[in-house]
């Protein structure tokens, strides 16, 4: 019965999905007993919630370029909505919830839902187009965005909530708090976040679109990927598929940045950038398009690449390009994939066979 | 010691001998990228950038060996010398400021340790001018086993390590992160000041405040005064913020107040019409010295010739590229630094940063500079040893800080409130011919 499950666990349909897991939840366990322990340094733990936020919003940006395949260049103008959102609202609960586990959980949903309704707006008319439109649209969303919130003054007193837009003619009663101060962004945030919770962030990311994908709708997903005619002939509605993949992906970039902006005391809206962009895109270029466990291996390899390099000074980030480009290189060579493949197939049979004798 | 431009080359060579066919091809809305690679060109390449990469590893360690500030050396010296932390921007957009504050830091140091009654060991860290990086400089400076440290050079990573700091209880004392939220937990109400968390430089505030009092105790250099600042920048907008309220309070005569934002920093012609119709003499400028030289320019090309007087924002005007320095004639600046005061210690400091990097230091050497002085007089006032606990030093250096009045090149008699607040005399500088001069 044991065995039965746990070969099933293995099989051609769960195997990724498994180790995708079990990967996250054996790393988790020896981060913790190494933290426990003292055995972790100071700088690998300030790296252990930027790490699952960037996971989590790689694994979102991977559902839409790798099986919905569209090019979204602004993750990182969702993951400041998120982030920015979940600031406010952690600091307007501040005072009324006092438990930090329950307002960060609050403040990452909400995160979650105000990303989505933005990519829900902007995947409306993007998504009844063919081409790569969506690349452009969420461009200039993430310029937006960043120009949007550079410009936007915040502060909450106990009559409520108080904005004006480029200059600051906020003024508050006794008590209040600015949440945004335009350039400055959000400064004062209570650091909230925990690495359990990304942990946890990074599985249920890992669920919502393993269970999507193999899902009617995710096969619908990779339908429009392949072929959007023939999608469109067997009655698919192309622009609700995708619809529901950018969704999904702005919404996990949502949640990745409220816990993002709630690991800080400070966040400046400048942060989320074009380059922000492209780096989430560097982290599932490089895991490989479609690739659940790829993603979260280079993403942490990425992450902690530079800083385990800084002993060599001037020339980390020079290494850290010749690195990049030699693992480009070496994971799109077809000698060496074909030579993985048979590995991975001997591995398999020896273990067929080990059964079956 | 091989440079960084043979690494470049190597790179490329290597790079180069990898493609022989490269596609990237974006059809059928999938990202493909095939690489044929020629084996024997790649391993000639790998071998040529493996050997570059170890001969400029090794040149770099040697050639900072022979310093006594490199971040690398530490080994034994952990029981003997204070070791002093820090982060700042050595690489991207702000390198400039990280830059002159980590070479004046390592002039200070190397002088402190010579002088022989506290010895320090430096070790300072990049962090882009990015608050995420500086976190894990941070965790990296705690690893390496930091006892104080001279905080952050900018603003946003400062505020994001200073709860760290104070979370840690190690003395900090930034040279030139000036925004309120540095010091205090809460800076919008400046409430819950972190009490180990100290600032080198003024506060963006005080700047404003200072520079309505020195207009007005020397109203020669004008009486109707024009404000144009930068409305969308917390630097000039903070600065504008309480020099308004300031000259209200004290009755100056703001006859005109424009404001620019990012996307309109290129033509000054109406807020300079607008101020000239208003009949000011004085131009208040608080702010950076890339739109400032844009406004002398159009200023100088209208014909209109008012006093012109800005913030430490203005320090760089002199070095910016392709920039007339005469129009910068009789611009006054208010900074705690000028590099031709007379006194010995200045002059000292400003021959051995020229001798040594080639240029003049600007008002952020100055005050990173001052920072190690400061902190090394307060240690020796407070009898510290390298073989205590952070917490015990943190609390001398805290207690020495409130209380100790301290001389340097920024300033005489500087104290500090319990808050971390500096006072210091604010000093104002005027550009005559081509260089710095003290004003007053």
């Amino acid at each position: 019965m044991m065995k039965n499950f746990i070969s099933k666990l293995f099989d051609q349909k769960l195997r990724s999905r498994t180790i995708s897991y079990l990967l996250v939840i054996i790393a988790f366990i020896i981060l913790q007993i190494m933290s426990s322990t003292g055995g972790l340094s100071s700088l690998l733990k300030s790296l252990l919630v930027p790490v699952c936020c960037y996971t989590v919003a790689a694994i979102g940006l991977n559902l839409n370029v790798g099986f919905s395949g569209e090019l979204n260049l602004g993750q990182a103008g969702f993951m400041s909505v998120g982030a920015f959102t979940g600031i406010c609202v952690s600091g307007v609960l501040a005072s009324s919830i006092t438990n930090p586990l329950l307002r960060l959980i609050i403040a990452i949903v909400a995160g979650a839902l105000i990303a989505a309704a933005m990519g829900y707006i902007i995947g409306i008319p993007v998504l009844k187009l063919q081409g790569d439109y969506l690349a452009i649209v969420t461009l200039a969303f993430g310029q937006i965005i960043k120009s949007l919130i550079t410009n936007m003054y915040l502060g909450f007193d106990e009559n409520g909530l108080h904005m004006s837009f480029v200059e600051n003619k906020v003024s508050l009663g006794a008590g209040g708090k600015m949440l945004l101060q335009g350039p400055m962004g959000a400064t004062g945030t209570q650091r909230i976040a925990t690495f359990t919770i990304g942990v946890i962030l990074i599985l249920c990311a890992l669920t919502i679109v393993y269970n999507l994908i193999y899902s009617k709708s995710g096969r619908a997903i990779m339908g429009c990927r392949d072929n959007r005619i023939a999608a469109e002939s067997i009655g698919i509605n192309v622009a609700n598929t995708k619809m529901l993949a950018f969704i999904i992906s702005a919404s996990l970039a949502g949640a990745a940045g409220a816990l993002y902006g709630l690991n800080y005391s400070t966040l400046v809206p400048n942060k989320f950038d074009f380059n922000t962009s492209i780096l989430i895109l560097v982290f599932v270029v490089l895991g490989g398009l479609g690739n659940m466990t790829g993603t979260i291996i280079s993403t942490t390899i990425l992450m902690l690449l530079p800083e385990l390099l800084r002993s060599l000074q001037d020339y980390r980030m020079l290494i850290y390009a010749v690195v990049l480009i030699v693992i480009m290189l070496v994971t799109n060579n077809a000698f060496l994939q074909t030579k993985a493949a048979k590995l991975r197939e001997s591995l398999i049979k020896g273990k067929k066979g080990a059964k079956q004798s | 010691m091989v440079d960084e431009k043979t690494c470049m080359y190597c790179v490329e060579k290597v790079i180069g001998s990898f493609y022989n066919e490269r596609n990237f091809t974006f059809c059928n809305q999938k990202l493909e990228m095939r690489v044929e690679m020629n084996y024997r060109n790649l391993l000639k390449g790998g071998l040529a950038a493996a050997m570059a990469f170890t001969m400029a590893a090794c040149g770099s360690n040697s050639g900072s060996a022979s310093g006594s500030t490199d971040s690398q050396s530490s080994g034994d010296a952990g029981k003997t010398a204070f070791k002093l932390g820090g982060s700042g921007p050595l690489t991207g957009g702000a390198a400039v400021y990280g830059t002159a504050v980590y070479n004046a830091l390592k002039i200070a140091v190397d002088e402190v340790n010579a002088a022989g009654d506290v010895q320090f060991e430096l070790d300072f860290q990049d962090d882009a001018h990015d608050p995420e990086k500086a976190v894990t400089a941070y965790g990296v400076l705690k690893d390496n086993g930091m006892q104080m440290s001279v905080l952050t050079v900018t603003s946003s990573p400062g505020a994001a390590v200073a709860p760290l700091y104070d979370e840690d209880n190690i003395f900090a004392i930034t040279p030139s992160g000036s925004s309120l939220a540095v010091i205090y937990a809460d800076a919008s109400n400046k409430t819950g000041s972190y009490g180990n968390c100290f600032q080198m430089c003024f506060t963006d505030p005080n700047q404003g405040s200072a520079s309505a009092i020195y207009l007005k105790d020397h109203a020669d250099l004008g009486t109707k005064i024009a404000v144009i600042f930068k409305s969308d920048d917390n630097y000039s907008s903070g600065i504008n913020d309480t020099f308004q309220a300031e000259a209200k309070e004290i009755g100056l005569d703001i006859v005109y107040t424009g404001s620019f934002t990012e996307d309109s920093s290129t033509d000054f012609s109406v807020q300079l019409t607008q101020a000239k119709d208003a009949g000011a003499d004085l131009v208040f400028l608080p702010i950076y010295y890339d739109p400032a030289s844009l406004i002398l320019t159009q200023a100088n090309g209208m014909g209109y010739a008012p006093t012109f007087f800005g913030c430490d924002g203005l320090d760089g005007l002199l070095t910016l590229e392709g920039f007339d320095t005469a129009l910068a004639e009789g611009v006054y600046m208010l900074t705690p630094f000028s590099a031709d005061a007379p006194d010995d210690r200045t002059q000292n400091f400003v021959k051995k940063y020229k001798d040594l990097y080639g240029e003049t230091p600007n008002q952020f050497a100055a005050d990173a500079y001052d920072c190690v002085y400061a902190i090394a007089q307060a240690l020796k006032n407070g009898n510290a040893t390298p073989d205590m606990s952070t917490d015990e030093l943190t609390d001398i250096l805290v207690k020495q800080f409130t209380s100790m009045t301290y001389d340097g090149v920024t300033g005489e008699s500087m104290t500090w409130a319990e808050t971390g607040e500096v006072t210091k005399a604010p000093m104002a500088v005027v550009i005559k011919d081509g260089v710095y001069v003290g004003a007053e």
